[in-house]
């Protein structure tokens, strides 16, 4: 297709497809991570001290969790049919290692979530107390530790660890399972995820219970949304610490293994001891010119190394490194994406943290929020979360560039090769079109649902009334 | 038995798994504007699979991770040659996970009737779709001598693979409408007990030839055997449900699309993607296959976490075994 003026090939738009659905699929699993856990908080809450409050509470956060829920798992099948569909190649030269923590996430994670989820939502009259509870903390464990066998997989991509390469087939093989599983990429990236997806959890129970606070001041219900809207807070303060701690540790871990990511994240292209971060800077892309810049001294020496003085190497070292290591060839990442998708993550996580600290300030000693502000920025801060999140991915995924697995696989080397782009085409079509229709769908229902506040309580309890079984309306009915 | 041969019969036994549990599911599905005449008795349909369609469709997702991990060869020229199929099942997937949990999410009709749709033609999709690529990996496709897929759309379109998607159609309609003959109540039971009869004879007749087929193709002594059980199953599951034993019926359907998805694996073994142009392009258990350290440990989390899965899921079914009908839907 030479008509555009540029040449869009195969791999281009796999590429955005994969861009495209994995963002998107990462829209709801932050969600479904956080909330899950949250709402299997809220019940246990109910079963130990028997307050009505948390049963609705309960129910309430779980119809919006179970809204969420359905995208993240329709979504994530795509997820793993897409490596043999758009990266045939990938998947032949990493299959011996990837394709295990895939495996068993499924085995070990999925079955365990879906089930569960199953057994919580229909569950209600079905089953004892106990066993209800224990069914939505199944599932929320079973969501977690998804998450941690798919960011094992990741992490091969990221830290290649525990594998030889078969001099015969060219192909990566197994030699360490455990150290696949204990990559250091890994264990920081697991907590590092876990504390942005709470982050998103967090600010949506907040966002809905301030909004019921403040729109409905003598309802029934206000002490539930009060109680709501501060743990909400909570959670929004403790994930962010998290995340700043993780996310600390990680940038470290980076330095070690992806030098240039870290340097791509700075903009920096000539080595520094002590280095100063760049709180903002603008220049040309190639580095040779800033026109405007704001820098902290030595900060950037101390984020990558810790230590203040500590040297951190600039993109042009390494790329003349890397050239001489692997061959001629540009080793260096879009240089605008990183830097401003690091920055985005940043200043959107920390966005939303103020704005949960100036509502939990706002309701310190019993007060109610007035602020038309305070309502617009509560609004808002759902989305700022998940912003953060997805611009995460976009700096861990696009700073690796160009590879796919560091050090061990070119991207383009790992796309289909028997995929025309007609046939990538259609797809990336298809999956953009059916996303951005659900999307908008999706939205106006959790709207819809959450407006609607907490439901009433069914008066009779479902388990010691004379009515026929074969007659009693199901708890729950799709 | 090697490690190639275990894995091979595991992913055999992960899609007869998907096939039973999600067969059922299809076929729900399918039959809601044959079966369900009004909102409630749609509802009655849809809440039969309720609490358990999402835990089946894992089946499928362990069975592609079973495939990605123990044979990398296969998952990756299977899911690159058989493209545009398998994105119309995606999203065909799509489509009907989310109609499950919005449809009863508002109450307007046409929000309603198009989420129906939805979840009828994210039925039929795959329902033909699955049978289509199995028929095809079963009499191969064009390979090179790289394992890369060099055909196109139409080469997987040919009238055996044709008979492939109506037999899955017909096989999960039956099943379908057993399973709910077996899960609900009054109208809707009956109904769809008188059904599963009449739809029964003509799958009979299209399982058996599209069988009889796949033997012509392909087949070993074991195959065979497997082909003749699976025929047996499905006709003594249909007399069961001519009289109304609809235990026994579904177990018939069941055990029948057991057999026949064995039938398959069976009369591939030990091949698992056969080329009709190079015969070195031809994907065996060996050739495909991951190293022996990758498939010890999958061997040893399958062992431990299958059983565990196998009854928690089982429990499951146990939890939500009543017959529902449309007194049990509630009014909101």
């Amino acid at each position: 297709m030479q008509s555009w003026g540029f040449q869009v090939d195969a791999l281009d738009v796999a590429r955005w497809q994969f861009g495209v659905t994995t963002v998107y699929h990462f829209l709801f699993v932050p969600l479904t991570i956080g909330l899950s856990v949250l709402v299997a908080i809220l019940q246990t809450l109910w079963h130990r001290t028997g307050n009505e409050r948390y049963l609705k509470l309960t129910k309430f956060y779980g119809k919006l969790f179970l809204i969420n829920f359905a995208m993240g798992v329709v979504t994530g099948i795509v997820q793993e049919f897409q490596f043999g569909m758009n990266w045939s190649d990938y998947s032949r030269f990493v299959g011996d290692i990837f394709g295990a923590p895939l495996a068993i996430e499924a085995l070990v994670a999925f079955f365990l979530e879906s089930t569960f989820i199953g057994l919580w939502i229909f569950g209600w009259d079905r089953l004892p107390r106990r066993l209800h509870l224990a069914s939505i903390w199944a599932a929320a464990i079973g969501t977690n530790l998804s998450a941690y066998f798919i960011l094992a997989a990741n992490s091969f991509m990221q830290n290649p660890v525990g594998f030889r390469i078969n001099p015969d087939s060219g192909r990566a093989e197994l030699t360490d399972f455990v150290a696949v599983l204990t990559n250091k990429v890994a264990l920081i990236t697991f907590p590092h995820t876990l504390a942005g997806s709470f982050l998103v959890a967090g600010s949506l129970v907040l966002t809905v219970g301030l909004w019921h606070v403040m729109r409905n001041r003598d309802s029934a219900d206000t002490g539930a949304y009060r109680f709501a809207t501060k743990f909400g807070a909570w959670v929004v303060m403790v994930s962010t610490a998290a995340v700043l701690i993780t996310g600390d540790i990680q940038g470290k871990i980076m330095t070690q293994v992806q030098p240039m990511k870290m340097a791509a994240a700075e903009g920096l292209y000539t080595t520094e001891s002590p280095a100063s971060f760049s709180v903002l800077t603008i220049g040309s892309l190639d580095g040779s010119r800033e026109l405007f810049a704001i820098k902290i001294p030595h900060l950037l020496s101390y984020l990558g190394t810790g230590d203040p003085n500590g040297t951190v190497h600039g993109i042009n070292d390494l790329q003349a490194q890397y050239a001489s290591q692997y061959g001629p060839g540009s080793y260096t990442p879009i240089i605008p994406v990183t830097y401003w998708s690091f920055r985005m993550m940043i200043g959107f996580g920390l966005a939303a943290a103020a704005i949960a600290l100036l509502v939990l300030w706002s309701q310190r000693k019993g007060r109610t929020p007035t602020s038309r502000w305070l309502l617009r920025a509560g609004l808002v801060l759902p989305v700022l979360p998940l912003l953060a999140n997805s611009f995460g991915w976009i700096f861990t995924e696009m700073g690796r560039q160009p590879w796919i697995v560091f050090g061990e696989m070119l991207t383009r080397n790992g796309v289909s090769r028997s995929v025309s782009l007609a046939e990538v085409l259609t797809s990336f079509t298809a999956f953009t079109l059916i996303y951005a229709t659900l999307a908008v769908i999706e939205f106006k229902l959790l709207v819809r649902y959450a407006r609607a506040g907490v439901p009433e309580l069914d008066p009779s309890p479902a388990h010691d009334d004379d009515t026929d079984d074969a007659e009693r309306p199901l708890a729950f009915a799709y | 038995m090697d490690l190639t041969t275990i894995w091979f019969l595991l992913v055999a036994v992960l899609f007869t798994g998907y096939f039973i549990l999600e067969g059922f599911d299809f076929g729900v599905g399918m039959l809601l504007p044959v079966l369900g005449r009004d909102d409630r008795q749609r509802r009655v349909l849809i809440n039969t699979i309720g609490p358990v369609w999402d835990g089946n469709e894992v089946w499928l997702i362990t069975a592609g991770g079973a495939m990605f991990a123990a044979f990398p060869e296969w998952y990756a020229t299977l899911f690159s040659g058989f493209y545009l199929p398998l994105l119309l099942i995606l999203l065909a997937l799509i489509a009907r996970g989310v109609a499950f949990e919005y449809r009863h999410k508002r109450p307007e009709a046409s929000w309603k009737r198009r989420w129906d749709a939805a979840i009828f033609v994210g039925s039929l999709v795959p329902a033909i779709l699955w049978g289509v690529a199995f028929a095809n990996i079963l009499r191969g496709v064009p390979l090179d001598a790289d394992h890369e897929y060099v055909g196109g759309l139409l080469d997987l379109l040919h009238p055996y693979a044709l008979l492939g998607g109506l037999t899955t159609t017909a096989l999960f309609l039956t099943h379908g409408a057993v399973f709910l003959a077996l899960k609900t109540t009054g109208d809707i039971r009956e109904r769809a007990g008188a059904l599963a009869v009449r739809l029964g004879a003509g799958t009979a007749v299209v399982a058996v030839a599209f069988l009889a087929w796949t033997l012509t193709i392909r087949a070993s002594a074991a195959a065979v055997v497997l082909a003749a059980g699976a025929a047996l199953a499905l006709l003594a599951g249909l007399a069961a449900a001519r009289v109304r034993r609809e235990g026994w019926a579904f177990t018939g359907t069941a055990v029948a699309i057991a057999l026949a998805v064995a039938t398959l694996f069976a009369a591939l073994f030990p091949t698992v993607l056969p080329s009709t142009l190079d015969p070195a392009g031809t994907l065996t258990a060996t050739n495909a296959a991951s190293t022996p350290y990758t498939l010890k440990i999958m061997t040893w989390v399958a062992v431990v976490f299958t059983p565990i899965v196998l009854a928690y899921q089982g429990w499951t079914y146990w939890v939500f075994r009543k017959r529902i009908g449309v007194a049990n839907i509630p009014q909101h």
